[in-house]
């Protein structure tokens, strides 16, 4: 129990960390938030329910008035903004990369977490943020979709980097990694 | 932590949280039934009324606070005036602006222990249901305690990276951030259940 706790708050504020800390380069020269990120990496490491845990946790925070998304935004008008549906998103993305992660056994850790991150924290991520687009701003899906095209790149990379950084956690603390425990 | 609250008093901060988030949400849905130019300009200028009614600072504040909708509101015009349909556009690009702006003023007249307090309320009828609110207090308490620590630990591994390499910090530092935080977790949850049995918690005790 306590370290269940411990483990939820403590990747709700790394997912925080990941948005504050300035001018990351990912890759060479292109400066992309890493908050996402954290999110694949509370699914990867955390697994299913704790991962989503996690960012219902983070996502609290900020609506309670916290600046915690990137570029220091938060507090309740982000929930009545345009991308509240990659919020929702971030939510059952972090569920669906636990599951994802936990399920492909027969793949080697840091490739199934990639291939979960890829479909847990990209298409299922977009699915529901397009949707909050399309109410928000009354656009259609279609182009709600070419609009957030340009992201796709750039997650990929995050998806990459989310398995090889998963792979290399579990290397490191073997068992630390909850949807591979035998590491 | 810089929470996001007005360093300015303003007479909103005085009203209880509750009653402010009642009126946004109904505010909101009013938002999203006004359909003509004229009701959704008319609603901007009573949300930046209520600002400038604090001062011009607080106003310049909640203009500021509204500076990361500018590419959704460029996108969403340009497209319906590519429609042909610029009055569409502008009830949709005022809205946004309107709902973003009476949220924010909420956030900035809130102070986070009267938001916490309201969440508690608000959750209470979950406590019949056999989920534990105080461990949401709680785990909400421990986050606000590790963002600093985390940052700490994150600018530290940064600056050791800056000692080694010419190169700007890449994607490497994040698994020792990860790996430093999961190391943390194990002492912590050690201290927490020396301390506490919160398979019992519960806030109000």
């Amino acid at each position: 129990m306590e370290r269940n706790i411990t483990l939820i708050a403590l990747f709700a504020a790394l997912i925080a960390v990941l948005g504050l800390v300035p001018k990351f380069t990912l890759m060479s020269g292109i400066p992309i938030t890493a908050q996402s990120l954290g999110v694949m990496l509370c699914g990867t490491v955390l697994g299913a329910r704790r991962g989503m845990l996690a960012v219902l946790l983070f996502l609290l925070l900020v609506a309670l008035g916290l600046p915690l998304l990137a570029g220091g935004r938060g507090g309740l008008g982000v929930f009545a903004g345009p991308t509240v549906g990659f919020l929702v998103g971030w939510v059952v993305g972090a569920y669906v990369i636990g599951r994802l992660t936990a399920k492909l056994t027969s793949l080697p850790l840091g490739v199934a977490a990639a291939v979960a991150a890829v479909i847990g924290g990209i298409v299922l991520l977009y699915i529901p943020g397009i949707i909050g687009m399309t109410i928000m701003l009354d656009m259609t899906l279609q182009t709600a979709f070419l609009s957030i095209l340009a992201f796709i790149p750039g997650d990929l990379i995050k998806a990459g980097l989310a398995g090889a950084i998963t792979a290399s956690l579990a290397r490191a603390r073997p068992g630390i990694v909850a949807t591979r425990p035998a590491g | 932590m810089l929470a996001l609250v007005s360093p300015i008093d303003t007479p909103y901060h005085r009203l209880p949280a509750g009653l402010k988030f009642g009126l946004l949400s109904l505010a909101t849905v009013v938002l999203f039934l006004l359909g003509t130019v004229w009701a959704q300009s008319a609603a901007l200028l009573v949300v930046f009324a209520l600002y400038l009614v604090v001062g011009m600072d607080f106003l310049r504040q909640g203009v500021a606070s509204l500076r990361p909708l500018w590419p959704f509101l460029l996108l969403v015009g340009l497209w319906h005036f590519l429609l042909g349909d610029p009055a569409e556009g502008a009830v949709v690009c005022l809205r946004l602006l309107s709902a973003v702006a009476l949220a924010n003023l909420v956030t900035m007249t809130t102070r986070l222990d009267d938001a916490v307090d309201l969440l508690m309320w608000l959750l209470a009828p979950l406590r019949r249901l056999g989920v534990q609110t105080g461990l949401i207090a709680f785990s909400i308490a421990l986050v606000i305690r590790f963002v600093p620590v985390m940052m700490d630990n994150a600018r530290r591994l940064l600056e050791s990276w800056r000692a080694r390499s010419h190169r700007r910090p890449g994607w490497q530092v994040i698994a020792p951030i990860f790996l430093v935080a999961l190391d943390d977790a194990t002492r912590v949850a050690e201290a927490i259940r020396a301390r506490a049995d919160l398979s019992t918690y519960n806030a109000d005790e």
